[in-house]
């Protein structure tokens, strides 16, 4: 009974004008374009600098700026007041001020103040700018430092302690490293559990679920059919994603692709039952949509896709405690990126089972044959 | 003497349907409201009333689609209400709103729910090559159900219905929007389906197409008014022909139609 089911289930996405396009090309614009965008680094900051020092260092940090490819040098100013207003005309993002005697200073008492002062109206922008500004300058006194001890000019007095940060697993804090695999995610949440939903909202609406509901279908096949061709759809597209990050970025996982694809197993149940619920309680296309369109939103920006859950304020992080996107993002970034193996994500594992039980459970309650 | 008791069993009519006192209500709204009636084998029962009269719910329960609120039913031996998944194995239906899937091609309809029912590929090959025939369908073959026109989309919906030979197949208002030649072959298929044994239950609006019925039960707000064979209900309410007996019954309704 089911192979007649699943026969018709790709007969008709086959035929579907809309679907097979989708299902083809969803997932490569989301990992060919998505991560070129959706990225933290920040780049092209126009700076305005005020040299008051016009010494070679003065000159040698302003180059050191430019040349770090952050910065782009959009004007010289002779003042902080004519400087601030390139920031008002929004023509610079950060002004950098050395001060008079900035050389000698940094001669004579090894050390000397810069002012860094950015535009903050974008406060990623602005708190990300000047970090880059002050490693810059940190970056700078300890190459003139180390310049010194060569040609013998550093005084013996100051020890010079540095701090140096590690970026662990992802070194180059490259985002693309990061975003790739939660966009893998997001693909397969819309492929396994909110297209099904749709497909069976659609069924309900033409009126063919009714002609399915006298027959003897049992009481899940029907469901079961759908489901099952959608999670063939949900592997297949999962497995273009890694093709991809490979292909095109490089990215091979750290860890096991078995870890994954079983992972994305227990995560395909669990979100094509929140589907099921979903399309349980629609009647039209229309309403499902809406439905579909309100979670999306919350649960994505409650996963730590764009945002770090662990820096949410207490109620939303105890939200984001029931998004399972947030479970299934966390194990593809610490698979891909630090090559966690399953022990190392068992309660992952405990949550998106809880979920698919939970889910399912639901869906299974409330799905009703007859009225 | 086998042969003797044999033809006695077939004399003897066999209920296909047997509904008693059967109720429905949506909230303090009674759609059905107490009905009891037979339906025996091989016969054509038209189920007639006007919109809103309760006809579809009351088919709905019969089909297993609805639980009854009161009241009990079989049909072909099972319960409705207990036993509907037996009970759908032993129907067909053809709802008011066409509902065969218009992105499979014909013999792909045919295919899927006679998989459905439980027939194999070889059976379900041998007897759409046959189908087709019968129907003139066989240009049609590989066409998409949406593509068809209306009269055509009906026939083969009624087919597709009587495909795995059920014993009775319930026809909500099959020939809704379709000419007079189209209906007039739909109720041939009608007819070839009866003979083959198979209880036809059909809800109409064309009192032409009650003049064809074995018998005909006319609802009025969600009850049985009258039940008899056309010529019976016509000599009862001194009528010439059944549009006056259902104008008589249907200016009793005071519920409005939806």
């Amino acid at each position: 009974m089911i192979k007649y089911l699943i026969e018709k289930e790709f007969k008709q996405i086959s035929r579907n004008p809309f679907l097979p396009r989708l299902i083809m090309f969803y997932p490569l614009v989301v990992l060919l374009i998505f991560p070129w965008a959706a990225t933290y680094e920040i780049r092209n900051i126009n700076l305005c600098v005020v040299d008051n020092d016009h010494t070679t260092y003065s000159q040698q940090l302003t180059e050191k700026a430019v040349s770090s490819g952050y910065f782009k040098l959009t004007a010289f100013e002779p003042t902080y007041q004519q400087a601030m207003q390139q920031i008002e005309s929004k023509r610079a993002n950060v002004i950098l001020e050395i001060p008079p005697h900035f050389e000698r200073d940094l001669i004579n008492r090894q050390s000397a103040n810069v002012l860094i002062a950015s535009n903050a109206v974008n406060g990623t922008v602005g708190g990300l700018s000047s970090e880059y500004m002050a490693d810059i300058v940190t970056d700078f006194s300890s190459q003139i430092r180390h310049e010194w001890q060569q040609t013998g000019k550093e005084p013996p007095s100051v020890p010079t302690i540095e701090v140096v940060s590690q970026n662990r697993f992802n070194p180059f804090l490259n985002y693309k490293l990061f975003m790739i695999p939660a966009m893998m995610v997001l693909v397969l949440t819309i492929m396994t559990g909110f297209l099904p939903a749709l497909n069976i909202v659609s069924e309900k609406e033409a009126g063919t679920m009714e002609q399915i509901n006298v027959t003897p279908v049992p009481k899940f096949t029907f469901i079961f059919s759908k489901l099952l061709s959608y999670w063939l759809i949900g592997f297949f597209v999962i497995s273009v994603s890694f093709l991809v990050a490979w292909i095109v970025y490089g990215f091979v996982p750290a860890g096991h692709l078995s870890t994954m694809y079983a992972f994305a197993g227990i995560y395909i149940l669990a979100v094509s039952g929140m589907g099921l619920v979903i399309s349980n309680y629609s009647d039209t296309m229309q309403q499902a949509l809406f439905v579909i369109f309100f979670f999306m939103i919350v649960l994505i920006l409650l996963s730590g896709l764009f945002t770090p859950v662990n820096s949410m304020p207490g109620w939303a992080q105890w939200v984001a405690a029931f998004n399972p996107l947030k479970y299934f993002i966390q194990v593809m970034r610490s698979v891909y990126m630090k090559g966690s193996g399953f022990v190392d994500l068992i309660p992952q594992f405990l949550a998106l089972v809880g979920f698919a039980a939970f889910f399912n459970l639901w869906a299974v309650i409330s799905y009703r044959k007859s009225n | 003497m086998e042969n003797l008791q044999h033809s006695e069993i077939i004399t003897q009519p066999e209920k296909v349907i047997e509904v008693n006192k059967l109720v429905k209500r949506f909230g303090h709204f009674t759609a059905v409201d107490h009905i009891s009636f037979d339906v025996e084998k091989g016969e054509i029962f038209g189920f007639l009333g006007a919109n809103g009269a309760g006809k579809t719910t009351a088919m709905r329960m019969l089909c297993g689609l609805s639980k009854p609120t009161e009241g009990k039913g079989k049909v072909a031996g099972f319960d409705i209400e207990h036993q509907s998944e037996q009970v759908k194995k032993s129907i067909g239906y053809m709802s008011q709103k066409f509902s065969l899937y218009n992105d499979l091609k014909v013999w792909e309809n045919i295919r899927l729910f006679a998989g459905i029912y439980g027939m194999n590929d070889k059976d379900i090959k041998e007897k759409t090559a046959l189908l087709l025939e019968q129907l003139h369908f066989e240009k049609e073959r590989n066409v998409l159900v949406k593509s068809l026109p209306l009269g055509m989309k009906q026939k083969l919906a009624f087919s597709v219905a009587i495909f795995h030979t059920p014993e009775v197949v319930f026809l909500d208002e099959p020939t809704g929007g379709v000419d007079p030649a189209t209906r007039r072959q739909f109720w041939e298929l009608i007819y070839e389906a009866a003979a083959k044994g198979i209880t036809v239950f059909v809800t109409t609006h064309y009192m032409d197409e009650a003049e064809y019925c074995n018998r005909v039960s006319i609802m009025v707000d969600g009850r049985i008014e009258a039940l008899d064979s056309p010529h019976n209900l016509k000599t009862e309410f001194e009528a010439h022909n059944m549009d006056e007996v259902f104008q008589q019954l249907a200016r009793k309704a005071t519920r409005k139609a939806d």
